[in-house]
């Protein structure tokens, strides 16, 4: 997706937000550039013509689980359901030069991981997939290996891969510390004790 | 002890423990919760069997989702309805507080928030919403998370959180009459990019930002997510303190004096290292209007729209020409010399009592332009409707052809009925310009409140500095 500050409002539309559900939210991403027809909750997408000038639906990318990005990609709305809506539609790993940080977040409580990578090994990489191609992305040894063979190492923060590769759940490893948690909380309601309700 | 910045003192006061990977586990102060965000978070409590932590550290209210006409008909879209139904009914099965619709106290969470004295100095602050660090005028660590995180902060009050770097923004000197926080929002994002601010924390310092009122530096910390940076923050003054006084949130009589020396330490030490610094004449800021679909696509009232074929970087001019064909302008057209279809005043951004007199003042005494379809005015709580209405504000409005609604977000993300139609341009005093924010092949131009006003009077983007 060659272009940069690709916002979250562009990767699911606010009508889609009104779901109260975590899945479904695959056949509307990008809806505004991916349908040439306007849609919503209640419109099948089957109903709808494809923008055939969007990348998604371009036959050399059908299917693809890479997004190739530009700089601040995910910029924007907090919406966690930018990042539901690529996971569902099968997208596990985004590569850009940067990142907005709610949504670089968002990623790893969700299985897809953001790669941060120099803009000029970016640029690259569009070129050697323009006409697509298969990368293959190892998380444990981060490294990624294209059709040319070359081999680009990427960095990714220790507990953040250790969770993706674990698939751990946050919650129930906080709660672990729940006793550290309650002795720093009375001490912070005797040193502020207007934060507290009771 | 080490100088330190404003945000390392308050991770400091916040930090649980860290971990092996040097991610630090902080308390969470305040979590404000609404309906859009919230059911999955709610949900996911639901089906691990878990209760929230601290069921008083809990603020909820729809905003998203609400109707501006009138409340009594109810929620005609079922989609929209059943979202706010949800969080009425998570709320009440969890026993958070909630400002329902028909409660005078109910508006957009960032409004309502600092209104109530729920946002409070040295206060770590989250919602399930970037405009979060609106929160950061009072001197708080305040940002935006996603919907695991919401969950996360219900159950355990707490974040995992990498520190941020930390970046000095400066307005030197006092601003021209009639420059608004908003203009220097916007002309600060025009410097340093939508990117600018990616990994950082941002605190704003200087003449300019010390003589904004505390609605000002609010404006000014929620547009700081639109720099990239998670959260702005302002030190706390005399102003901060003034205005927490007697709201129903604040510190009772037997806790004021305390909580006011604990606040008065809320600054940037003297010689505290900054990772970045950026410096601003305040002199030289005019009033901002966006013409693109990023908000770092701004430019001066006096200014012609941009050329994309004077730019070096292809990626950007690419970005632009793409955003002149979304826009329907041309390169070099004066931005004044454009015409609007809609106006709309409001959102987190701009909807508190002192941004609605900045468009009274504006409008009073004149009409909506002929060519304007509709210029609406959406209040940021009902409370800011209520002082507006005894202020005589609705009429100044009203007579001048203006629509006078209830609060919510409305038309900064067109969630609601409120939304542009394919090809309209608003002069909006919201905060994002993106491609279809305000309703698909919409188009935005960011404003303060005076020059959305102007706008709307005159037809075309006029300086305000003129009238």
């Amino acid at each position: 997706m060659d272009r940069s500050n690709v916002d979250t409002d562009a990767i699911i539309p606010k009508q889609y937000l009104k779901s109260i559900r975590r899945s479904g939210f695959g056949p509307f991403l990008f809806d505004d550039w991916r349908y040439l027809d306007a849609g919503d909750l209640d419109t099948p997408v089957e109903s709808r013509r494809l923008n055939p000038d969007f990348e998604l639906n371009d036959a050399r990318y059908a299917g693809a689980s890479v997004l190739l990005a530009r700089k601040n990609f995910g910029c924007g709305s907090s919406r966690e359901h930018a990042v539901w809506a690529l996971e569902n539609y099968g997208i596990r790993c985004v590569m850009a030069p940067s990142f907005a940080d709610i949504f670089f977040n968002n990623c790893f409580k969700n299985g897809v991981l953001p790669i941060v990578l120099e803009e000029k090994v970016i640029d690259a990489l569009f070129e050697e997939v323009r006409d697509g191609a298969q990368l293959t992305i190892d998380l444990p040894a981060q490294t990624i290996s294209t059709p040319s063979g070359q081999n680009i190492a990427f960095d990714i923060d220790a507990g953040l891969k250790a969770r993706l590769v674990q698939g751990l759940d946050d919650i129930g490893l906080t709660l672990e510390r729940a006793d550290v948690i309650r002795a720093f909380e009375n001490k912070h309601r005797q040193s502020q004790p207007w934060l507290f309700a009771e | 002890m080490a100088p330190r910045t404003l945000y390392q003192k308050i991770w400091d006061s916040h930090l649980v423990e860290t971990d092996d990977a040097g991610t630090g586990l902080i308390y969470i102060d305040r979590h404000l919760v609404h309906e859009v965000t919230s059911p999955q978070a709610f949900e996911g409590l639901r089906l691990a069997g878990r209760q929230p932590w601290r069921v008083d550290a809990n603020l909820a209210v729809p905003d998203h989702n609400v109707p501006t006409t009138d409340r009594a008909a109810g929620i005609s879209d079922p989609i929209s309805r059943a979202q706010i139904e949800a969080l009425q009914s998570n709320t009440r099965e969890f026993g958070i507080t909630l400002f329902d619709m028909d409660d005078v106290r109910q508006g957009i969470v960032h409004v309502i928030g600092p209104e109530q004295g729920a946002t409070l100095p040295g206060m770590t602050v989250v919602c399930g919403d970037s405009h979060t660090s609106t929160h950061g005028a009072f001197g708080a660590l305040a940002f935006g998370i996603g919907t695991s995180e919401v969950e996360h902060t219900l159950a355990t009050q707490c974040l995992w959180q990498k520190p941020s770097k930390t970046m000095r923004v400066t307005v030197d000197g006092a601003v021209a009459p009639g420059i608004t926080a908003k203009d220097i929002a916007l002309a600060i994002i025009g410097r340093i990019g939508t990117a600018g601010g990616t990994g950082y924390v941002i605190e704003y310092a200087g003449e300019a930002i010390r003589n904004l009122s505390m609605e000002g530096r609010m404006s000014l910390c929620n547009m700081t997510i639109e720099a990239g940076a998670r959260a702005g923050m302002v030190a706390v003054d005399q102003t901060t303190i003034d205005y927490i006084k007697g709201r129903p949130y604040a510190p009772s009589e037997a806790q004021w004096a305390q909580a006011v020396a604990c606040w008065s330490e809320l600054h940037s030490d003297e010689g505290a290292q900054f990772d970045a610094e950026v410096v601003i004449d305040g002199a030289d800021i005019q009033p901002q209007v966006t013409w693109g679909t990023s908000p770092e696509m701004v430019i001066a009232v006096d200014q012609a729209i941009p050329d994309p074929a004077g730019q070096d970087d292809e990626v950007r001019a690419a970005g632009m020409r793409r955003a002149l064909e979304y826009m329907g302008l041309d390169a070099g057209t004066p931005i004044s010399a454009v015409n609007v279809d809609k106006v709309f005043i409001g959102s987190c951004t701009n909807s508190r009592i002192e941004d609605l007199r900045d468009a009274a003042r504006i409008a009073q005494g004149r009409k909506v332009a002929s060519n304007i379809r509709v210029a609406m005015v959406v209040p940021g709580s009902g409370l800011v409707k209520q002082q507006a209405e005894e202020e005589g504000l609705d009429q100044i409005f009203l007579d001048a052809g203006f629509e006078w609604r209830e609060p919510g977000c409305s038309m900064c993300l067109a969630m609601n009925a409120d939304r542009l139609e394919p090809g309209e341009r608003c002069a909006s005093t919201s905060n994002r310009n993106f491609e279809g924010r305000q309703g698909q092949g919409g188009r935005t131009h960011l404003v303060s409140p005076a020059m959305a006003a102007a706008a709307a009077v005159f037809g075309h983007f006029t300086d305000i500095r003129g009238l």
